[in-house]
């Protein structure tokens, strides 16, 4: 279970992009979130595994305070949060074998790491997922010669590796075309079912997002302004969600402050 | 799915087994048996660390005195050094048409490679202890070197530009009937200028860096004055001349860098 | 910008405005005067000048023929030269990872260490390889030691600041993704950075090796190993047709050096 409460991420002195935030993500759901650009989606996930530094407010998962760890246990915790990324962030001159593996390099020790001797059980768990995934056929082969959803692909399974107890995915579909976007959706929903994973998805495309995930949380400018299930999404919902603009919003929270 | 593998390894870098094992086998049994055969005096390179000592205690702290000297020696380096790439540009050019293999008939372009290449195969020094056995010691024997290096670098990259032209524009002249000269200012000229600033800035850099290096051998220049103070023990006079040197070089490379930023 | 009407009217045409045109005139004028000034005050005997043409003819006519006798020596130290040569570069190399990790923003454990590196990589590049040997003749004696510390000395610098701008330039992407995995810094640098570097760092070791080969050719004329030694003997001793054997040898040398390295650049990259 993740629970984030009055969440604040402040960059500089500037206005903050994330205000006061809460959200439960309870079982293995996957929760969609959208919003504009800027409306700080990107940020929140990164604050989960502190690849940006909250400002203030709690983050608990399962259990574990996130905002307070440092050093060995801050890496524990990343060890059990999975992410997969809008541009793969893969490593692209090592093997699809060694860029799933490192999934696990908060598991395996330096030596095993450096030369390569990965643990057998996680060779098989790797020849699994990429079985899963249907990429087994490419472990030996380099990442920069893959094709995006093949790529993409790839960054699930390192995710997967980490044995998470959460997965979140920042754009995970954007760079690619649309075909291969709905695939990857899909391959997201159907391996939380079978592996009881919850899902933390942002994504642009609504039409996506109400498709293949249980639940939407619409974000405006650093504020959760719709949490329901999909089919509750109507256009009245989207309106508020996708108009306006930082400088409306900031004067109507002067309007509330006087 | 039925079994599933539980081992792996990275492809290795080298497919082939034997020539993998080949080439392993090759780096250790050369770096083994030819650090194990060199010719080294221990007993000499262990005296090295009081010796050392001895040197940099002698070389602190480091002695402005002569300073005449060193300004002397540093103007004469700059002298060499301007004139060198003024020489080493202006023969460049028609050395470099000679290797453009697009503008240059081929026996003329093998010629024009060749004086290249003979000119970037011989490092400075060894050009300068020629020149100096055959003109005498001094600065123009440096001034020779120089031009030689610059050709070697200034007519390589040159002749690399030409190669590059559009040559549409040259036949856009000829086309206009153009006589040959005119076609040269005209349609290559504009194009290889550019590229020709930026390198004659480049050598000139390069050229005062390498005038501190080929007076050790007698070709004139602060090097000389290096070499001097060296042979004598003057290790505090040294340091001062190689700190000297060290700055100017700096700047000068900082100065080269600006001005061709901003004409680049 | 003038108007249509005036731009027709005219028919003088000028390429430069006056503006540029003095600047020009002033950049032209500012080189002239530094060339005058040099010819005028170089402490150049003119007499010698005129007559180096001659004297160059004559040097190379009794250059010819070159004088094989002592080919075998000739070789057996061109041999050694290039030992220097590859045992200095393959340290520098080794040497220069740490101040590369040191020298690059991305990677240098805090401020202090950052200038550091960068102290190092510039006292290393800034001083001339012969330098560099003409320190180490004086401190470890002639021979080939000083020779192959000179050339390291000079190298660290040049391949330091090389791989260090190449980890400053690396995509950042995986490192956030390896980061995320919880990863050590360590492991994350083992497997974000390091294949990242790793054409940069052969192309820049097989570079380096090949200038190592023309500088390591040079190291003998003051006294710190290789080809050089020959070749000073030969000419001090006015021996030209073998000094002439050795000018062969270093250029087949160095020639042979592009080759190969032009060869193994093709190979790894």
């Amino acid at each position: 279970m993740l629970k984030i409460t009055d969440l604040v991420k402040r960059y500089g002195g500037g206005d903050p992009v994330l205000k006061n935030l809460d959200l439960m993500i309870e079982g293995e759901s996957v929760v969609s979130i959208i919003g504009s650009s800027g409306a700080g989606k990107s940020t929140l996930l990164r604050c989960i595994n502190r690849l940006v530094e909250p400002t203030s407010g709690s983050i608990e998962l399962n259990g574990t305070e996130l905002t307070k760890l440092r050093g060995k246990s801050l890496r524990a915790a990343r060890r059990k949060i999975g992410m997969v990324f809008q541009g793969f962030n893969l490593v692209d001159r090592l093997t699809v074998m060694e860029n799933v593996q490192s999934g696990r390099l908060g598991y395996i020790s330096t030596f095993a790491a450096i030369t390569r001797r990965y643990p057998k059980e996680d060779v098989r768990r790797a020849f699994e997922l990429m079985e899963r995934v249907g990429i087994a056929q490419y472990a030996d082969t380099r990442a920069d010669q893959l094709s995006g959803g093949e790529r993409q692909r790839v960054g699930v399974v390192r995710a997967l590796m980490q044995d998470p107890e959460i997965l979140l995915a920042d754009e995970p579909t954007a760079s690619l075309d649309p075909k291969t976007s709905e695939q990857i959706m899909g391959l997201l929903r159907d391996l939380a079912g079978e592996l009881k994973l919850p899902v933390l998805i942002n994504i642009h495309n609504v039409t996506e997002a109400k498709e293949y995930t249980d639940r939407i949380v619409g974000m405006r400018y650093g504020r959760i302004i719709f949490d329901d299930k999909p089919a509750a999404l109507d256009r009245e919902a989207m309106d508020r969600i996708y108009s306006g603009s930082p400088h409306a919003d900031r004067s109507e929270d002067m309007r509330e402050a006087s | 799915m039925s079994e599933t593998r539980d081992t792996w390894q990275k492809p290795p870098f080298i497919a082939n087994p034997v020539i993998r094992w080949a080439v392993y086998l090759g780096a250790a049994v050369y770096f083994l048996w030819v650090g194990a055969t060199m010719p080294i005096d221990w007993a000499r390179v262990a005296d090295g660390l009081g010796r050392a000592g001895r040197i940099f205690g002698g070389a602190f702290p480091p002695s402005f005195e002569r300073s005449g000297l060193l300004i002397d020696g540093f103007l004469e380096s700059l002298k060499i050094a301007i004139l060198a790439t003024t020489g080493g540009v202006l023969l460049s050019i028609p050395i470099a048409f000679m290797a453009a293999r697009n503008v240059a008939p081929l026996p003329v372009y093998y010629i024009g490679r060749f004086v290249i290449i003979v000119a970037r195969s011989f490092h400075p020094v060894i050009v300068a202890i020629i020149f100096v056995k055959a003109v005498g010691f001094g600065p123009f024997a440096g001034v020779l070197t120089l031009i030689v290096y610059s050709i070697g670098f200034v007519a390589k990259m040159l002749a690399e530009r030409i190669e590059e032209i559009d040559f549409g524009q040259v036949e856009a002249m000829r086309a206009a009937g153009a006589p040959f000269l005119s076609t040269m200012f005209y349609a290559i000229f504009p194009q290889i200028m550019p590229r020709q600033i930026g390198l004659t800035i480049y050598q000139l850099d390069s050229n005062l860096r390498a005038s501190a290096v080929v007076g050790i051998v007698g070709a004139g220049g602060i090097g000389a004055t290096l070499a001097n103070a060296f042979g004598r023990y003057d290790y505090d006079f040294a340091l001062a001349i190689t700190i000297v040197i060290v700055g100017v070089i700096l700047i000068s490379e900082g100065v080269s860098g600006m001005i061709r930023k901003r004409i680049g | 910008m003038s108007s249509i009407a005036e731009q027709f009217g005219r028919e003088d045409w000028t390429r430069f405005t006056p503006k540029q045109r003095w600047r020009r005139f002033a950049i032209f004028a500012a080189c002239a005067l530094a060339i005058a000034w040099s010819l005028s005050s170089i402490e150049v005997v003119w007499a010698w000048v005129w007559g180096a043409p001659a004297q160059m003819g004559d040097l190379f006519g009794r250059m010819y023929p070159p004088d094989t006798t002592n080919l075998a020596e000739i070789l057996r130290i061109l041999w050694q030269t290039v030992n220097i040569a590859t045992f200095a570069t393959a340290l520098a190399t080794l040497m220069s990872l740490p101040v590369a990790y040191l020298a690059a923003q991305n990677t240098t454990p805090n401020q202090a260490t950052l200038w550091l590196g960068r102290l190092i990589l510039v006292t290393s590049r800034s001083v001339n390889t012969i330098i560099w040997a003409l320190l180490f003749v004086a401190i470890f004696g002639p021979g080939v030691v000083a020779g192959i510390v000179a050339i390291m000395f000079r190298s660290v610098g040049f391949i330091g600041k090389l791989l260090g701008e190449a980890i400053e330039e690396i995509d950042k992407r995986p490192v956030e993704a390896l980061e995320a995995t919880g990863a050590s810094r360590f492991k994350v640098i083992a497997y974000a950075i390091v294949p990242q570097v790793m054409p940069t760092f052969w192309a820049v070791a097989i570079l380096r090796w090949d200038i190592n080969l023309r500088e390591s050719t040079v190291l003998g004329l003051v006294g710190a190993g290789g080809i050089g030694i020959i070749l000073q003997g030969a000419i001090d001793t006015f021996n030209w047709p073998e000094a002439a054997t050795v000018l062969l040898a270093i250029l087949a040398l160095v020639i042979v050096g592009e080759v190969v390295s032009a060869f193994l650049r093709r190979r790894i990259l």
